[in-house]
C-alpha cells in the first residue's frame, strides 16, 4: 500500500466519530475494510500453499503430494518462487492476484491452543483472549475490533452472530446466502420495535430491520458477473460475490465462514475433495475482489482456520487435526506477491512435536500487526482487542 | 409472565378446538406450574395442562421421568408414522439395500445412465432421512412423553452426527429411535455405548476407518472431548491416542455374512445389526489410558474403556453442566453443577435422578420463565400452541423454518452439536428470521395441514391465539408496550404475527 494510502486510513481513523452508537449505515466511503474468512475445520494448509522444495514433503505424503511445479503437468503445484508452491485449483482465481502482488501468504500461523479440538481452538482464535484466563464469551476480537474503531459498520455474513463478533454492541448478522423479501410490512415493523423498546434486544431488533433493507436493496442489483452473461455464481461465490457488494457501499467491517475442511478420509490431490473445496474458495474471493472494484485498493481479507494437519498423511488418505496452519492476507493495497513472516526449513527436524507445523506466527500478533498499519491503532488500543500478545508488522500494509 | 402465554393458548383451543376444558382448568394453574411445563414440554398447550392437572405437581413429574419404555403417540400420530417406509424395514436392510443400489449404478457403464443412476440413488437417500425428521417432528409435537422428547433432541446434540456424510442419510432415523431416544431417560453409560455400537456415529467420527497400523484417532477425540468428560479435563494427546488403538476394528458392516477370520479370532468377533467389531482389524498390545493398563483383549478394552470414562469426576460435572445449561441458564451456578454432577456420581449417571435434582433446585424454580428458547424451542412450541389437539400432515415446513434459523434436524456439521448459548440464537438476523415464522404460522397453516405436493390451499385456515372473551385477563399481564402493539393489529393474522415475534414469546 502506497504512502499515501496509509495517510489516508490514519486520517480517516482518527477522524472518526467515538461513539458506537453513531454509526452510519451509508456508505464507508474510502475507509479502510477488512474482511476476514474463517475456514471451519482446519483446512491441510500444507497441501494447498505446497513446500515444494522439501523432500520430506513428498516421503511424508506418497498419496497425497501434489507433484513439483511442472509446466507440462496441469496437476503440478503453481510456482509461488522456489521453495513454495499453489494448488492448482487456484490457477485461475488466486495465482493472477498473486502474481499482482495483492495476495501474501503467511505460513506457519497459527495459535498457543495445543488441544487439536476444533471447536476449542476456534473459540480461541474468535475470543483473542489469554488462553490461560477465564474465557468471557461476550467478547470475541472483532466485537472489541468494532468499538475501538467506532465509525466501522460492522456485519457477520452469517446466519449466526459468530463468536468473533461478540460485543456489548448489537452487531448485525444476515444469513448472505439466503436472503429473501420479508413478509412483514412496514408497519408491523414498527409495532414490533414497539414491543422490544427498551428492553435488552431492542438495539438488535432494530438493527435487524435496518440491515435487511439495505442488503436486500444491494443484492437486488445485478452482480458484476451475471452481467457479463458469465454463468450464475452459488456456493461460496454467490456468497462472496454478494458480499463484495455490500462491502463496496455499506460495510467496512466483515467476517464469513466456510465449512466442509476437516479431511480425514480421501481428502485427494490435485483433484478431488479438497481441490473442489479450496478451488470454490478461490473462485469466491477472486469474485470478492472483482465485485468490491475500486475499493479493493482500500481492502484487506483475510483468511484463517484454526490448525493445520498432521504433516504426514494417515491410513485413510487424508490428514488429521495439527498444529500450525498457513494463513492468507490479499487486498488491492497490500505488499504482497510472496510469503511473509518467520520461517523454517520444511524437514522432519523442524516438525512440532514430530508431526506438524510449528506455530511461528500467533494470530493475534498477525492481526494486532495489521490494524496497527490499517487504522493506525495505538498500543494502549491494541491491548484493548488483545490483551497480551504485542503486534508483529509484517510489512503487508 | 407464563400464565399470560397459556391463557392465550387457552383462548385459541376456545374458538378452534372442542376442548375448551383448558380454559376451566387453567385457572387453577399457578404461573409457575404454568412455566414448569412449558420449559418441562415443547411448549405448555391447554391440553398439557389438563394433563398436568389431572395428575397433580407430583405424579406429573414422575410420569415425566420416567415414562413407559414403550414410545407412546396418539392414534393419528401413529398412524402417519406407520404410512412411512421407514418403519417397515431394518435398518441393515435397508442400508444393504442402499449399497447395492449404489454398487448397481457404479458398475453401468453409459456415463449418462450412470449419473441417473447415482442421482435417483442420492434422491432416494435423502427421502429416507427426511422420513426420519417427519417422525422426529411429530413425535416431538404429539408425544406425552414429553420431557423424553426434550431429552431425545438434547442428547442427539451432545451425540451429534450430520447427515450429510457418507451414507448417513439411511442410519439416522434409527440412530435417533434407538440409540438416542431409547435411553434418553436411562443410564448415561447406555447411552455412550448405544452411540458407539450404531454406524452412524462411526460413520460420523471415522472410526469405520479406525484399525491397526491405521489408525484414526476423531473419534477417540471426540468421546473424550464432547461426549464424556469435556475438553481441558485434564486427559492428554497420549490418552487420546491410546484410546484409538482401544477402538481400532469397531467399524460398520453391511453384509449379512460375518468376516471369515482365523479360529483364534472368531469369538472375538463382535456384531449389533451393522456395527462389527472385527478383531482382524484391532491393535492387541496392551494400552496405558487415563493412567491405567488395559490389556489387549479385544471388544471388552472398549467397554473398560467406557466404564472409566463414565465413572470420572470430570464426566459428572460436564453432562451436569450441558444439562443445566439446556434448561436453566447461559450461567448455572458452579452450586446447581455441583450438586447435580454428586447425583450423577451416586445413581451412576442415572439421568432422570440428575434432571430430579434440577428441577428440585430453588435456582431451577427461580429461573422458570426466563430460558430463552432456542430456535427448535421456539418453533415447536409456536406450532403446539396454534394448534394444539389438531395434528399437521406436513412437516416439511417445519424443517425448511429450522434449517432457516440455522438449527435444523440432522444438520449440525460438527460434532459438537449446536451452542445452547443464547448468545448464539438472539442476534438480529437470528430475530429477523423469527419473526417472518411468526408471520407464516400466525397468518396461515403455512402448508401445515397440506400434504407435500398437493395442489390448492388445503386446509388453510390461520389460528385465532387472540380470543376476545378472556381478552381483559391475559391483557393485563403483557407488558405495556406489547399491549399497545397488540392493540393496534388490524387482523387476527397480524395479532398472532405480533404475539409470536412478541418478547414475551421468546422465552
Amino acid at each position: 500500500m502506497s504512502l499515501d494510502r496509509r495517510t489516508l486510513l490514519l486520517g480517516m481513523a482518527a477522524a472518526s466519530p467515538l461513539a458506537m452508537a453513531g454509526r452510519l449505515w451509508a456508505a464507508p466511503a474510502g475507509g479502510a475494510r477488512l474482511l476476514v474468512v474463517f475456514l471451519r475445520g482446519a483446512y491441510d494448509a500444507t497441501n494447498i500453499v505446497i513446500p515444494t522444495r522439501s523432500d520430506f514433503y513428498y516421503e511424508s505424503r506418497p498419496t497425497l503430494a501434489i507433484p513439483r511445479p511442472d509446466p507440462a503437468n496441469s496437476h503440478a503445484a503453481l510456482s509461488l518462487g522456489d521453495a513454495w508452491g499453489l494448488h492448482p485449483a487456484l490457477r485461475e482465481t488466486i495465482l493472477p492476484l498473486y502474481q499482482k502482488g495483492n495476495v501474501a501468504f503467511i505460513p506457519f500461523a497459527g495459535t498457543d491452543d495445543l488441544t487439536r479440538s476444533h471447536f476449542e481452538t476456534q473459540d480461541t482464535i474468535e475470543l483473542g483472549q489469554d488462553i490461560n484466563s477465564s474465557r468471557n464469551y461476550r467478547s470475541g476480537f472483532m466485537g472489541r475490533l468494532a468499538q475501538t474503531l467506532s465509525g466501522t459498520s460492522p456485519i457477520a455474513f452469517t446466519a449466526q452472530l459468530p463468536l468473533i463478533f461478540q460485543s456489548t454492541g448489537a452487531i448485525p448478522n444476515i444469513a448472505i446466502n439466503a436472503v429473501a423479501k420479508s413478509a412483514i410490512t412496514e408497519r408491523q415493523v414498527r409495532l414490533i420495535s414497539e414491543m422490544y423498546a427498551g428492553r435488552p434486544l431492542a438495539s438488535a431488533v432494530d438493527e435487524g430491520f435496518h440491515v435487511r433493507d439495505d442488503v436486500y436493496h444491494a443484492i437486488t442489483e445485478k452482480l458484476t458477473q451475471a452481467s457479463r452473461g458469465a454463468a450464475s455464481p452459488k456456493g461460496f461465490e454467490l456468497s462472496a460475490r454478494r458480499i463484495g457488494q455490500l462491502m463496496r457501499d455499506r460495510f467496512s467491517l466483515g467476517f464469513v465462514d466456510v465449512g466442509g475442511w476437516d479431511t480425514h478420509v480421501n481428502q485427494g490431490g490435485a483433484t478431488g475433495y479438497l481441490a473442489d473445496r479450496i478451488g470454490e474458495l478461490g473462485r469466491g474471493l477472486a469474485g470478492f475482489s472483482e465485485e468490491i472494484g475500486p475499493q479493493w485498493d482500500n481492502t484487506v481479507v483475510v483468511v484463517i482456520s484454526e490448525f493445520g494437519r498432521t504433516f504426514r498423511e494417515n491410513g485413510d488418505k487424508g490428514t488429521d487435526h495439527g498444529h500450525g496452519s498457513v494463513y492468507w492476507v490479499l487486498g488491492g493495497g497490500i505488499k504482497g506477491g510472496r510469503l511473509a513472516g518467520e520461517q523454517v526449513p520444511v524437514d522432519q527436524q523442524h516438525l512440532f512435536q514430530n508431526r506438524d507445523y510449528p506455530v511461528l506466527t500467533d494470530y493475534r500478533a498477525m492481526f494486532g500487526g495489521l490494524f496497527q498499519r490499517m487504522y493506525g491503532l495505538k498500543q494502549r488500543h491494541l491491548q484493548a482487542i488483545f490483551p497480551i500478545v504485542s503486534p508483529m508488522d509484517l510489512k503487508l500494509v | 409472565m407464563l400464565s399470560r402465554r397459556f391463557v392465550m393458548a387457552a383462548g385459541l383451543t376456545a374458538m378452534t378446538l372442542p376442548r375448551a376444558k383448558g380454559w376451566a382448568a387453567s385457572q387453577k394453574v399457578s404461573p409457575q406450574d404454568l412455566a414448569l411445563v412449558d420449559l418441562l414440554t415443547w411448549g405448555v398447550t391447554p391440553s398439557a395442562i389438563d394433563d398436568f392437572l389431572a395428575l397433580g405437581r407430583e405424579q406429573w413429574l414422575h410420569a415425566q421421568l420416567t415414562p413407559p419404555s414403550r414410545q407412546r403417540v396418539p392414534a393419528d400420530v401413529q398412524q402417519q408414522i406407520d404410512a412411512l417406509t421407514i418403519p417397515r424395514q431394518s435398518v441393515v436392510d435397508l442400508a444393504r439395500d442402499f449399497e447395492t443400489e449404489a454398487r448397481t449404478a457404479r458398475k453401468i457403464a453409459d456415463p449418462a445412465e450412470r449419473a441417473k443412476a447415482k442421482k435417483l440413488h442420492q434422491t432416494a437417500m435423502t427421502d429416507i432421512a427426511r422420513q426420519a425428521a417427519t417422525v422426529s417432528i411429530l413425535r416431538a409435537l404429539y408425544s406425552p412423553d414429553q420431557l423424553g422428547e426434550r431429552m431425545t433432541w438434547f442428547w442427539f446434540n451432545h451425540f451429534n452426527v450430520y447427515q450429510g456424510k457418507g451414507n448417513i442419510r439411511v442410519l439416522i432415523g434409527d440412530y435417533e429411535h434407538n440409540a438416542i431416544r431409547r435411553h434418553a431417560l436411562g443410564h448415561f453409560r447406555d447411552l455412550v455405548m448405544a452411540t458407539l455400537c450404531h454406524p452412524a456415529m462411526m460413520r460420523f467420527l471415522d472410526n469405520a476407518d479406525n484399525k491397526v497400523g491405521h489408525v484414526n484417532e476423531n473419534y477417540a477425540r471426540e468421546i473424550m472431548e464432547l461426549h464424556t468428560m469435556g475438553v481441558g479435563s485434564g486427559y492428554t494427546q497420549q490418552d487420546v491416542e491410546q484410546l484409538a488403538r482401544i477402538l481400532s476394528g469397531a467399524g460398520i458392516d453391511f453384509q449379512s455374512d460375518d468376516p471369515r477370520l482365523k479360529r483364534a479370532w472368531q469369538p472375538l468377533l463382535v456384531r449389533d445389526g451393522a456395527f462389527l467389531f472385527n478383531p482382524a482389524r484391532h491393535d492387541f498390545s496392551d494400552k496405558i489410558f487415563l493412567g491405567q493398563t488395559i490389556e489387549g483383549s479385544g471388544f471388552s478394552e472398549i467397554e473398560q474403556a467406557v466404564d472409566m470414562l463414565c465413572a470420572h469426576p470430570a464426566t459428572a460435572r460436564h453432562i451436569a453442566h450441558r444439562i443445566a445449561l439446556y434448561f436453566v441458564s447461559d450461567n448455572p451456578s458452579d452450586a446447581l453443577v455441583m450438586r447435580m454432577a454428586q447425583r450423577f456420581t451416586q445413581s451412576r449417571g442415572h439421568i432422570p435422578s440428575v434432571l430430579d435434582t434440577m428441577i428440585r433446585s430453588p435456582e431451577f424454580m427461580a429461573s422458570l420463565g426466563t430460558r430463552f428458547k432456542e430456535p427448535v424451542r421456539y418453533v415447536y412450541s409456536a406450532v403446539r400452541m396454534a394448534y394444539d389437539g389438531k395434528v399437521i400432515v406436513n412437516a416439511a415446513p417445519i424443517q425448511s423454518w429450522l434449517n432457516q434459523l440455522s438449527e435444523g434436524l440432522y444438520n449440525r456439521l460438527t460434532p459438537d452439536g449446536y451452542p445452547m448459548e443464547s448468545s448464539a440464537w438472539s442476534s438480529s438476523g437470528q430475530m429477523m428470521a423469527r419473526f417472518d415464522i411468526a408471520h407464516k404460522i400466525g397468518s396461515g397453516a403455512a402448508g401445515l395441514f397440506r400434504l407435500p405436493g398437493e395442489d390448492g390451499p388445503g386446509e388453510s385456515a390461520f389460528p385465532v391465539l387472540q380470543n376476545g372473551l378472556y381478552f381483559d385477563t391475559w391483557r393485563a399481564t403483557l407488558s405495556r408496550q406489547t399491549r399497545a402493539a397488540l392493540d393496534k393489529a388490524t387482523s387476527p393474522q397480524e395479532w398472532n404475527t405480533l404475539f409470536l415475534s412478541s418478547p414475551e414469546f421468546m422465552s
